[in-house]
């Protein structure tokens, strides 16, 4: 496959980035995304010119870390994968593919396409967790969980917390991914002892973090890599009105 | 106050804002059941019912309700939207192409666009009720809302720019009847469905309904 690239270039955090246009010969179809950008990044290195940086680590698809906004959408054409399971085949020769970070407020960019997911991690830190102490192992089924409680909260722990809600949204809104960590915990009974503080320090978080708010548009569970859904948002949003209404 | 507001976090605001917004879908419904009375050639009907709203005192206390519930709903949209226009300062070079429900994007402007609905349609009924704005009046000064609506609806003008401000109107509901309950987190139980089907329905009933009225007017009367 012959290719036009047009792919975002900053060079740091502070400078003003631009498109540059690659063109790239003879791609197999059956190259993955970032292999492709692999190549491109050789060829760069042999004319002596800065490589692309983007971000990766698992190549499939459970670390999140592969953050491109590609042709208008988040990780690409391909419905519910990563960037690095998308495949050129889902490309046709000759095409034009615009590559462009992650973008939203607290996701500022670090370089070229790579952006500071920083802030869900201190989104994480006010309460994706549930609070254990150490000591020995309990008998696993002490504390009974129903089957569809167990389902929906693994659903939700699917979440590789890649930030794909966040890109696609209009709003640049967190509320898939948080709404993700906080059902996964509030729909077990480990998770209740701590769920009202757990939701309302979350939020919080995330908005004093300058994530906008959600207006229901749901391109969100349209565009994540782990096919979460939009009740898991419902469910938070229930959560949170049970939290602030009970709270003493 | 909208100091006060900006401070309520991004769901309270929405919550908010959903309530507010289920009030005006159920004051939609009955405004609407007045209306229909228009249809009669008996003018008593909706002068009668005109008059009881214009008098009862729990329906005048609901109009303070009512008058809350529009400026609150409205100034909580504008603060959402200006929020989360700033949430994404540079903005991407290729459009989002992803899959979302065509109507939820454009709110904030079909909204807008029913508030210049609104405030047209205060200066018409609730400044001439007033007395702001001259109007036809029965003998004992009462406003005669019937005469006036038949006088707007007899200006075909006015009638296609009524109908064409409903049907925007719908689009806002289209979205809205689901959203609210999503926002309320009504929305992830065996009854999901059976909302969005009902919004769908109301969002096309309840604006039909008021299109009927100055149809009616233009081509059989
Ligand atoms: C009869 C008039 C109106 C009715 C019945 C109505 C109803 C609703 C409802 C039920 C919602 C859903 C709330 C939610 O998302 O949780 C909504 C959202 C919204 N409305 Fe209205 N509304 C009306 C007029 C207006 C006006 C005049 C504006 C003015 C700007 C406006 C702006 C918005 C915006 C921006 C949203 C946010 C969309 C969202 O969050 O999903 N609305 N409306
Ligand atoms: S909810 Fe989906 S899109 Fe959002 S961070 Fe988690 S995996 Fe990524
Ligand atoms: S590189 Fe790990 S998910 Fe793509």
């Amino acid at each position: 496959m012959n290719l036009t690239l047009k792919i975002w270039r900053q060079k740091d955090a502070k400078s003003k980035g631009k498109f540059v246009i690659y063109k790239l010969d003879n791609i197999s179809p059956n190259c993955s995304f970032l292999e492709m950008l692999d190549i491109l990044n050789e060829s760069l290195i042999r004319k002596n010119e800065e490589p692309v940086v983007f971000d990766h680590d698992c190549r499939e698809g459970i670390c999140g870390m592969c953050s491109l906004y590609i042709n208008g959408r988040p990780h690409g054409p391909d419905d519910a994968v990563t960037a690095c399971q998308l495949h050129m085949r889902k490309f046709k020769d000759g095409d034009t593919i615009t590559v462009e970070p992650w973008r939203a407020k607290p996701f500022p960019v670090i370089k070229d396409l790579m952006v500071d997911r920083t802030a869900f991690d201190r989104i994480i830190q006010e309460g994706g967790y549930i609070s254990v102490n150490t000591g020995g192992a309990m008998e696993a089924n002490h504390i009974l969980i129903p089957k569809p409680a167990a389902e929906l909260s693994m659903d939700a722990a699917a979440c590789i917390g890649c930030g794909a809600c966040v890109a696609a949204c209009k709003n640049a809104s967190a509320m898939l991914f948080v709404s993700a960590k906080v059902s996964q915990f509030a729909l077990l009974p480990q998770g209740r002892p701590e769920a009202k503080e757990r939701v309302m320090k979350m939020v919080k978080m995330m908005d004093d973090l300058g994530f906008g708010n959600c207006t229901n548009t749901y391109a969100c569970e349209a565009e994540c890599p782990k096919s979460i859904s939009r009740s898991n948002i419902a469910r938070m949003n229930l959560e949170f009105i049970c939290a602030k209404a009970s709270w003493e | 106050m909208s100091a006060s507001l900006l401070r309520f976090s991004s769901i309270t605001k929405k919550i908010w804002m959903a309530l507010l917004g289920i009030f005006l879908l159920i004051f939609l419904v009955v405004h609407l059941s007045i209306n229909l009375c228009l249809l009669k050639s008996d003018p008593t009907w909706f002068n009668d019912a005109a008059r009881f709203m214009g008098t009862n005192y729990v329906v005048k206390t609901f109009e303070v309700v009512l008058f809350a519930g529009f400026i609150f709903h409205i100034l909580l949209g504008i603060i959402l939207q200006v929020q989360n226009w700033m949430s994404r300062p540079v903005r991407y070079a290729v459009n989002n192409k992803s899959t979302t429900p065509f109507l939820s994007k454009y709110m904030i402007w079909t909204g807008g666009i029913v508030f210049i609905f609104l405030a047209i349609h205060l200066v018409n009924f609730w400044a001439m009720k007033l007395g702001w704005v001259g109007g036809p009046r029965f003998a004992d000064g009462e406003p005669n809302f019937y005469q006036k609506a038949i006088d707007l609806f007899s200006i075909p003008a006015y009638s296609l720019f009524y109908i064409v401000l409903i049907i925007v109107l719908g689009f806002h509901l289209n979205h809205a009847f689901q959203a609210a309950f999503q926002t309320l987190g009504l929305n992830f139980t065996k009854y999901s469905k059976c909302i969005e089907r009902f919004g769908m329905v109301y969002s096309i009933v309840v604006p039909l309904g008021f299109i009927i009225i100055p149809i009616y007017f233009l081509l059989i009367r």
